[in-house]
């Protein structure tokens, strides 16, 4: 029979065009690998701008607020003149909570539509899906969530709170107030798991016992047996990184056992304004907060910004800390564009040391080098109304350390 | 061979050399090099699609567990192609190791710096868990919605696995590879060599399951579908034929999460767990499951559809894509393969349709 | 001691929601053999239907009780509209349901983010069942406490219906012998009808106690659904007392491996032990005896 013939003919055709067309590709570590050239058109009245966030899949809960934020950002650029004299144009995209989407429709953005800025990406998975697309086209991207640390891109500017910002102020905070021991709880993802790991070599120099480290799956609800350690091991507070759904279920399960923010608080990372409300403020009473933005903060940048997006979204939506970071994204950028007199990215990475804008969360300053900014690191106590009273603050932002080069404690975590 | 057979076995060898030209000559010349990468990932959908239809399809074994099968394949690359990045910055570790403070390589990682071991436990390893799992659950005679829910906790249990595994990324996956196999992978080029090794795997995958189906396996395979006691009457070993559909599904998704991980740049464990095994069936189910191009051609369509559909409504697209599940499975069991006998039956309204709508037209496209 | 008794507590606490949540697929899966995965967003549609009631009444208790009974109603309501709309046309196409009542679920979950928004909802549990209880020196949460109460409650009930009442008896029959039936006359139809309400009636009163320990949010449904496929599983289809001890027998499981490793080791492993067990027993603890050959 002949149809053996010819299957083999089927590969041997193709590995054949295979090799020929293997001649022209560069090798790795060639020199000849270069970025593309930009195709963003800045010729005309508008300018295009890309969002990419979950609005469908499982963490479109917490990144609808997000997009919630960039838009209100874009329509208050427009509003006051857009950037460099062009009315911004806003193309949103659904990463639909899956890191490959993300990388799929980042490199839309920037190859199809070609887009001037890319803003959004919410986990790390997210972010580190998309880095490439960025690096190799040579765009820029805009990540607004508080993260683990450990990266710095020169195609990412990074306006959520590295470790430095917030997780080591809130250590440095329990210390002073006398904790010698710690229980670690949090959602088992990248994040939680970088983060306990600061805090154990934290705790390693700074004489504090960790008593126990725990972790649910994403989305879990189930804490009882969790507690029941975390009661038995009765440390001096509780470090939380758990995050989301999650949370509820683990503060009810902390009441229901018994425990209180008056022998074993709290300390928890990801709970602002609007997890207060979804896990009810009477499971949260007297528990401590550790992030870069709250709802409350008097001041007129604040009060403009929880304003202005109570009137484009309903007097029944309160702003949160990666909404806040992801609004500074797009004021961010908008000041280096009009600093470096241009859309091109060279011209932007160059003029992006020193920028500062005026945030929510007060005054933040771009660092050129790691292109992280300086944020205020802000504990607070949660009241029984599920408004946040702030205890303390850093007396001045904090200068962004991604990879924690300057506390000798952590050597072992970065090298 | 009567003549009707015939005219089936010239219309697949018409029908894959139409593919071929479209794959090789025609997309290349009209996609932009964004939609060509989008193209090479659904192809690797393909192949665990045709994978899925041979097992599913044609045996009857919903298999809702493929994204383990291709999520072994795809670390093992990835696995590879880290270390070969490591290898030429001149490191002995992956760069999220070295962020991360491990300056050892784990032993785990140690056999996935050679290419050729790599290439090897991809082809191997995924069919040799499967035929280890296979033997355990067909011989024991679990089936139908019991195999179903079984896979489906394999697939939630590997995600699991996974994101517990610092060394592989946890969360994050392993993602932000250079080269592939010593190929730069931002060269244009070579991303266009990637889509052709990819079609023609996907070819090749095709073909493969087309040898099987035609011969004497794939009609006991389907024997065994529709009435697996009395194939154990005639003196087969039921367990056996599915064991070798269920491996075969494996070794093609073994291969394709392989090749997705270049194409795509990232492997998490986002794309192993139960959401994508159940996406993987979407496209076959919606193509035509007891087809050979069927599930092929419904995975890249259902896939581009998604896609575009996305685009275009950022916000509202998962209504649409439910309402496809819904509509197409719900009203058009055979798939949309399934139109045509449809239609060619309502023509000849004379004759009763089937009575038992498992006994679906059984079509070699 | 008290960690012992703890942990044993856990494990049944776990069980019983394990077993709430999957009771009603007992029904619609083991009794029907439909793969129901929409389940998951039945229990989701009782957890915002004891959001909407609290809207409404405001009194922690009486809500409570109200969205009870207003769960029931819904889930039934969003099942049979359900049966009659898709299922009907599909019982000898069982693998097929699956599918289907994915696409199902997807379409309730983004319906779900648009009515209710995105963010997680919280439902305010009444002030007695906060707080937990002393018992040999493990304290014990009173909302854990009503959900095993509930649990026991329902599983009683739907014994006593499918044992005693004639519908029980045409339930049980139509499982057994669609044929037989049919010409003693039951109408299988509307017998199949009645189960699938009963079925995802039983997801809402499910969904509405999720809200005692978690808050409640689109995708409260996949976190459960899986696990509750694995209880009737290992269970035996069509068996409650089954379900009863496979959901106890998991929880247990699940509470001691964890408290000796992670949650996240006890989840794999004991996915790894339902999946040796299932080659052990294919057909789950108990199985129905019938006379045909599979």
């Amino acid at each position: 029979m002949n149809s053996r013939a010819r299957l083999l003919a089927v590969p041997a055709a193709i590995a054949a065009a295979a090799l020929l067309l293997s001649g022209c590709g560069a090798r790795a570590g060639d020199a000849s690998a270069q970025a593309a050239p930009s195709c963003v058109d800045t010729s005309g009245s508008t300018v295009k701008v890309g969002a990419v966030n979950s609005l469908s899949g499982s963490t479109a809960i917490n990144e609808v607020p997000i997009r919630d934020a960039i838009t209100l950002a874009v329509k208050k650029v427009n509003e006051s003149g857009g950037v460099l004299g062009k009315q911004l144009q806003l193309i949103a995209e659904d990463g639909a909570s899956e890191p490959t989407v993300f990388a799929e429709k980042a490199q839309k953005l920037v190859t199809s539509d070609c887009v001037a800025a890319v803003f959004g990406g919410y986990t790390s998975a997210s972010r580190k899906a998309m880095l490439p697309v960025f690096e190799d086209n040579n765009s820029l991207l805009f990540y607004g969530t508080l993260y683990e640390g450990l990266e710095a891109s020169k195609n990412i500017f990074y306006t959520g709170a590295p470790p430095n910002e917030q997780i080591i102020p809130s250590l440095e905070y329990l210390k002073q107030k006398g904790v010698k021991s710690l229980y670690l709880v949090g959602s088992d993802y990248v994040f939680p798991r970088t983060s306990n790991a600061i805090v154990k070599a934290f705790a390693q120099a700074n004489g504090i016992a960790i008593k126990g480290e725990d972790y649910v799956p994403l989305g879990g609800t189930d804490f009882s047996t969790i507690v029941n350690k975390m009661r038995a091991a009765n440390a001096d507070a509780v470090f939380n990184v758990v995050v989301g759904d999650s949370l509820s279920a683990f503060f009810r399960e902390y009441n229901s056992a018994g425990l209180k923010a008056a022998d074993m608080p709290v300390m928890s990372m990801c709970v602002g304004e609007e997890e207060v409300k979804s896990i009810g403020a009477q499971n949260l009473t007297g528990q401590l907060t550790s992030w870069n933005y709250y709802q409350t903060l008097d001041s007129p940048a604040n009060r403009d910004f929880v304003a202005a997006f109570r009137s484009a979204y309903g007097n029944d939506r309160v702003t949160s800390d990666p909404m806040e970071s992801a609004y500074t994204g797009v004021m961010l950028w908008k000041a280096m564009v009009e600093k470096a007199g241009s859309f091109d990215t060279a011209a932007i990475q160059k003029v992006a040391d020193g920028t500062s804008f005026d945030a929510p969360d007060g005054p933040v300053v771009v660092d050129g080098e790691t292109h992280h900014i300086s944020k205020t690191a802000r504990i607070g106590e949660i009241r029984p109304d599920g408004l946040i009273d702030q205890l303390w603050q850093s007396p001045a932002p904090v200068e962004p350390d991604p990879f924690l080069r300057t506390y000798p404690w952590a050597a072992g975590i970065s090298g | 061979m009567s003549a009707a057979t015939g005219r089936r076995r010239w219309s697949f060898w018409i029908g894959l050399a139409v593919a071929a030209v479209l794959l090789f000559a025609v997309a290349p010349a009209v996609l932009s090099d964004f939609r060509l990468g989008l193209l090479a990932k659904f192809l690797c959908y393909g192949m665990v699609a045709v994978g899925i239809g041979l097992a599913w399809g044609r045996g009857g074994m919903l298999t809702l567990g493929q994204g383990v099968f291709f999520g072994l394949g795809a670390y093992m690359m990835a696995m590879h192609l880290k270390l070969a990045d490591a290898e030429l910055r001149g490191d002995a570790v992956p760069d999220f190791m070295q962020f991360a403070g491990v300056r050892v390589l784990p032993a785990l990682w140690a056999p996935f710096a050679s290419p050729v071991v790599t290439v090897l436990a991809i082809l191997v390893v995924p069919g040799l868990l499967a035929l280890v799992l296979g033997l355990g659950v067909f011989r024991r005679r679990v089936k139908g919605a019991y195999f179903a829910i079984l896979s489906q906790a394999l697939a939630a249990a590997f995600a699991i696995l996974l994101i517990g595994q610092q060394t592989l990324g946890g969360s994050n996956g392993l993602n932000r590879f250079r080269s592939f196999f010593a190929l730069s992978l931002n060269d244009p080029a070579n991303r266009l060599l990637l889509f052709f090794l990819t079609a023609a795997a996907l070819l090749l995958t095709v073909l493969a399951t087309r040898q099987l189906m035609v011969s004497r396996y794939g009609e006991l395979l389907v024997a065994v579908r529709d009435q697996e006691e009395r194939v154990r009457f005639l003196g087969y070993d039921p367990a056996t034929i599915k064991v070798v559909a269920y491996v075969s599904a494996a070794f093609f998704a073994g291969i394709g999460g392989a090749l997705f991980v270049p194409v795509v740049g990232i492997i998490s464990p986002n794309d192993v767990g139960v959401v994508p095994s159940i996406a993987f069936l979407a496209g076959v189910a919606i193509g035509g499951r007891t087809t050979l191009l069927g599930p092929v051609l419904g995975a890249v369509g259902v896939a581009w559809t998604q896609s575009l559909l996305s685009e275009q409504f950022p916000a509202g697209w998962t209504y649409l894509q439910g309402a496809l599940f819904i509509l197409v499975i719900g009203f058009l069991p055979a798939g949309l393969a399934g139109i045509g006998p449809l239609l060619r039956r309502w023509r000849r309204r004379r004759v009763p349709p089937p009575a038992v709508v498992e006994k679906e037209a059984e079509l070699v496209a | 001691m008290g960690a012992m008794v703890g942990q044993i507590f856990t494990g049944l606490s776990i069980g019983s929601i394990l077993l709430l949540t999957a009771l009603g697929l007992s029904l619609t899966f083991g009794q029907m053999g439909v793969i129901n995965m929409a389940h998951g967003e039945f229990l989701m549609a009782g957890s915002y239907t004891a959001f909407v009631v609290q809207q409404v009444a405001t009194a922690a208790g009486v809500s409570l009780l109200l969205s009870l009974v207003a769960g029931f109603v819904v889930g039934g309501l969003m099942g049979l509209l359900l049966e009659v709309t898709l299922i009907r046309r599909m019982y000898h196409r069982p693998l097929d349901t699956l599918l289907v009542t994915f696409g199902v679920g997807l379409v309730l979950q983004q319906l779900a983010r648009d009515v209710f928004g995105a963010p997680a909802v919280n439902v305010v549990p009444p002030g007695w069942l906060s707080g937990g209880v002393d018992i040999l020196g493990a304290v014990v949460p009173r909302a854990r406490l009503f959900i095993l109460a509930l649990a026991v409650a329902c599983v009683v009930a739907l014994s006593l219906v499918l044992r005693l009442t004639p519908l029980g008896r045409r339930i049980r029959a139509t499982v057994q012998n669609r044929d037989l039936a049919e010409t003693v006359g039951i109408r299988t139809r509307r017998t199949d009808r009645v189960t699938f309400f009963l079925g995802s009636a039983l997801a809402g009163v499910a969904g509405v106690a999720l809200t005692l320990i978690g808050s409640t949010s689109s995708t409260i449904g996949q976190s459960y659904v899986i696990d509750a496929f694995l209880v009737v599983v290992v269970g035996g289809l069509g068996q409650i007392r089954g379900a009863v001890i496979a959901a106890a027998a998991l929880g247990l499981l699940n509470s001691f491996l964890e408290f000796s490793t992670t949650a996240s080791v006890a989840k794999v492993v004991v996915f790894g032990l339902i999946v040796v067990f299932l080659q052990v027993r294919p057909q789950g603890l108990f199985t129905v005896r019938t006379r045909s050959l599979t």
